[in-house]
């Protein structure tokens, strides 16, 4: 009568198998390795980088113990810390700025390991060290970008229809025009409506007897604005943060305005946050063209007041210092088509000085090539250097020539990099030290070991061979815990490492409750066999009405938890579902095995059992 | 071995009167003690910033105050943090300062006070984000008291899931009055313990509900009192030892998890010791009271649930 079909053995062997597959990566130690990565979609890591980064490392003489490439880019194991931080220096110099040099720590978990996704679990930053910031956008700032932007954009539509308006100015989120006339005021209104369809126009009649148009942005236009602002931070971000050399950077959109940056290992926060915090400024200057200037600058004798870049086709280019116009004159940049030969080009939109003072270069340089320049940590890179055609007013300008798709998507990036889409501010901010982060570890290993070890002990004395079963199961939960929270890559926190350390305490329960069980049946003078029967199968309602209540506690806090105890929840559901299985599954099989196949059984070894001496009879 | 050997059914329920007064007392005590001191809200909840420091000696507090105080950021506090050689510095929200630079300052000041500081953790929260945790914790309590009497209807009845879930309710309230009076700190990871007590106090409760509604199937004749009280005496072992168990592992992570899981340990320890009391002297008498019968549990044959196959003759 107990006994499992084979096919339930399987399973449970199965199930053990793999279990022990995916948490063995978790006992190899980490080595300190270096990664190379890039952030420029020009440049790709493949097999030949993999080749130059070998060469590099064996031309300087720096012994490695394997390199790599996969979908996260070139990975070196290197034997210590000193070896890791040479061989960063010679490849950072090697392979130049299109790549990313990062230190790392990867396991050293065999190669096979690897290839079938047994990784070791993913430590959230309470353990390894690392920043985490919150950043919050500020909407309303890039609500009223956009009302600034069609300030200008309505100024020069209004000149081009020849409308006669008393003025344009932006008053709040909206975009206020002053008519005299009403048919005016009735031609401005077609006008706006027909060429921003975003716009909502409405007419207002002022103290005064002035006739007015106001025009918001529409509730989808600005829901449009406010994702694109997200997504051109989260990008500037990705830039930013790539910069500063971390294996591993996550910047992502958290709710509707948020943007989590984490930064796993970053040591100096200060750093970190004068980087997510900087604005790269964007200048416009013109090229210095005199004739024999630039063969003065390439021969080391740059003329006063000029000075010599590289430009992005890797020719030349004397610069004068003077700064014509700054990047927080432009609005937004964005990548598109010449309308008149359909060639990739960037259309930029200044503000309403911008424009001017664009208007005015432009009229006093026709023929002549200004440059655009991107500065950041005080060094600068021509981003682009466009020859002035004709005279460019009402602030929009197209930037055309000589680019393809690609080149205007990067151009027109670099350019908005000038400013964020929207200001931010760091909301939350989390950092731990990377020693704190080894402490976290050693102490949450130790409670779930020493818990572990009087646990078992206890249950041994306590239940004799029924113990040792009920803990044989508790060590195959832990396993399957640690090999399910490795095969989803779940963050493990130290919350979570105390809800493994919980949850076997809570899982035990089932065991308990199914030896109790078991006793009272024999306590009732049950037959050995009729008691573990009746004992699992009367203990399963009560274990399932209990792990469901527990559910409900960690699905609730996984649902409104954030940060460290979203990482409790995951590990305490996690670890609800694998007691389920191997407190009732896996234990009953091992005492099926032992018990099962004796006809005759005489005693269970589940210590001892009292019988009053009086027994209650149990009422019939 | 076996440590619990009752011989006959221990009346509690000639008692309840005795108990539900005793848990009254106690949980308007908490009740008390959580109106006049209210819970000190960690910087989860509250907003500011709270940085822990680490030096290679114990740590000089006139000196580290000293040189925190030419800053002049107002009120603060500093104490030592887990062993002698740290410190925690406790710095509220203050309008108009940029607090993410805060942290800098500080970490300046002190560096340059005593250059064999290191930092080990800055933690700062808005007070925006304090506000969503706070509301979001609450949320999270309201979906797991609904969840869990949700449940407890479905599987049993009516009766259960209310004295159930006041029973755990109780136990909550007792462990926030303890985090009241002693003024802990009330942390996210404390809510988290908080929580997982509720799902596993109410264990406790459902393995007595299940033995009250066999014992009424298989003692036909026995009192609505009789059969409660042997059902928990019965299972009295059961619950005492799963405790004992959950017990140590909570100890073992009061002792070895460090400073940042003591309150979180200690709230689950707190909950546990109530909960074997809430749930053995709080919600069955309170089932009692609610006027549970063996009408309301056992189903007619005809109706035969999940259960009904395991009736035993």
């Amino acid at each position: 009568m107990n006994r499992y079909p084979v096919w339930k053995y399987i399973l449970i062997a199965v199930a053990i198998l793999v279990g022990l597959v995916y948490t063995l990566p978790n006992f190899f130690p980490e080595v300190p390795a270096v990664q190379v990565s890039t952030s420029k979609a020009t440049v790709k890591v493949d097999q030949t980088t993999l080749a130059t980064v070998e060469g590099a490392l064996k031309e300087a003489g720096v012994a490695h113990r394997g390199a790599s490439v996969d979908a996260t880019g070139v990975k070196v194991r290197l034997a210590d810390t000193d070896t890791q931080i040479k061989a960063k220096d010679v490849l950072q110099k090697r392979l130049g700025e299109d790549y990313i040099v990062a230190l790392n720590l990867i396991s050293s978990s065999p190669q096979w390991l690897t290839a079938i996704g047994a990784l070791p679990m993913y430590l959230g930053l309470d353990l390894r060290g690392g920043v985490h910031f919150l950043l919050q956008i500020d909407m309303k700032g890039a609500i009223d970008k956009a009302a600034d932007r069609y300030t200008t954009d309505i100024r020069s539509l209004m000149r081009e229809k020849r409308v006669q308006y008393g003025g344009v100015a932006r008053e709040g989120q909206n975009v206020v025009l002053r008519f005299r006339e009403d048919a005016e005021r009735n031609k401005a209104r077609v006008e706006i409506e027909k060429s921003f369809p975003d716009l909502m126009v409405r007419e207002q009649e002022a103290a005064g007897g002035e006739l007015r148009l106001v025009a918001s942005l529409k509730p989808e236009a600005q829901k449009r604005i406010q994702d694109g602002a997200v997504q051109q931070n989260i990008t500037i971000l990705r830039n930013r943060v790539n910069e500063l050399g971390v294996a591993e950077p996550i910047a992502q959109q958290q709710g509707g305005d948020r943007v989590v940056v984490q930064l796993p290992g970053v040591q100096d926060t200060a750093r970190a946050k004068d980087i997510l915090g900087r604005t790269a400024t964007l200048e416009i200057r013109m090229v210095n063209d005199e004739a024999g200037a630039l063969e003065a600058a390439l021969a080391g004798q740059p003329p006063l007041g000029s000075d010599l870049y590289t430009e992005r086709s890797g020719g030349p280019l004397l610069v004068r210092r003077q700064v014509v116009l700054t990047g927080d004159r432009i609005n937004d940049a964005q990548p598109g088509f010449d309308q008149r030969n359909n060639e990739p080009a960037v259309h930029v939109n200044l503000d309403g000085t911008g424009a001017r003072l664009f208007k005015e270069i432009t009229r006093e340089n026709v023929g002549k090539r200004m440059a655009i320049v991107l500065v950041e940590k005080g060094k600068a890179e021509v981003v682009t250097a466009p020859v002035i055609r004709e005279e460019i007013g009402g602030g929009r300008v197209q930037i055309s020539g000589r680019m393809n798709t690609r080149e205007a998507n990067d151009i027109a990036l670099l350019m908005r990099a000038g400013a964020l889409a929207a200001p931010m501010e760091i909301v939350e901010e989390r950092t731990v030290g990377p020693s704190l982060g080894k402490e976290n570890i050693d102490k949450g290993f130790n409670s779930v070991f020493y818990g572990f070890i009087v646990l078992a002990l206890f249950m041994c004395a306590y239940y004799m061979l029924m113990g040792v079963i009920s803990t044989i199961a508790l060590s195959v939960n832990l396993m399957l815990l640690v090999a399910l929270l490795s095969m989803l890559q779940a963050t493990l926190t130290l919350p979570g490492i105390a809800a493994i350390a919980l949850t076997l305490g809570m899982a035990i329960d089932a065991n308990v409750l199914i030896n109790e069980r078991i006793r009272e049946e024999l306590r009732w003078g049950a037959t050995p066999h009729a008691a573990i029967t009746a004992g699992y199968e009367r203990a399963f309602g009560t274990i399932l009405d209990s792990n469901v209540t527990t559910l409900i506690a960690g699905i609730a806090l996984l649902i409104f938890g954030s940060g460290p105890v979203r990482g409790f929840a995951v590990v305490h559901c996690l670890g609800i579902l694998t007691s389920m299985f191997s407190a009732v599954f896996v234990s009953r099989g091992i005492v099926n095995l032992i018990y099962g196949s004796r006809r005759k059984l005489d005693k269970i070894s589940i210590g001892q059992v009292w019988k009053p001496a009086a027994a209650p009879a149990p009422a019939k | 071995m076996e440590f619990f050997r009752i011989k006959r059914d221990i009346p509690f329920m000639r008692h309840a009167l005795t108990f539900n007064v005793i848990s009254l007392v106690t949980f308007l005590l908490a009740v008390f003690f959580l109106a006049t001191r209210g819970l000190n809200f960690g910087i989860d909840f509250r907003g500011g910033t709270v940085i822990e420091v680490a030096y290679d000696h114990p740590v000089d507090f006139n000196r580290l105050r000293g040189a925190i105080d030419k800053l002049s950021l107002g009120e603060y506090s500093a104490q030592s943090f887990g062993s002698s050689n740290a410190a925690l510095i406790r710095l509220p929200l203050k309008e108009g300062v940029s607090t993410a630079q805060l942290s800098e300052q500080v970490m300046g000041t002190l560096r340059a006070d005593d250059p064999s500081v290191k930092l080990q953790r800055v933690e700062f929260v808005g007070p925006q984000v304090g506000r969503e945790l706070y509301e979001n914790g609450a949320l999270a309590l309201l979906l797991v008291v609904c969840g869990i009497a949700a449940y407890l209807a479905m599987r049993f009845e009516w009766r259960f899931a209310v004295a159930a879930i006041i029973a755990n309710l109780h136990d909550v309230v007792i462990i926030l009055g303890f985090f009241a009076f002693f003024q802990w700190e009330f942390g996210l990871p404390v809510l988290a313990a908080v929580l997982a007590i509720l799902g596993y106090s109410v264990n406790e409760s459902v393995v007595i509900a299940d033995r009250i509604r066999e014992n009424f199937r298989k003692m036909r004749k026995a009192s609505v009192e009789t059969v409660i009280d042997n059902a928990i005496t019965s299972t009295i072992s059961r619950t005492m030892i799963t405790h004992g168990s959950t017990l140590l592992m909570v100890l073992s992570i009061y002792f070895f998890g460090g400073e940042t899981l003591h309150y979180f340990a200690l709230a689950l320890a707190i909950g546990i010791c109530f909960g074997i009391y809430s749930s053995v002297l709080v919600m069955a008498p309170l089932v009692r009271w609610l006027g549970v019968s063996r009408e309301d549990l056992v189903k007619p044959e005809r109706k035969k649930g999940p259960e009904g196959e395991k009736i035993l003759p």
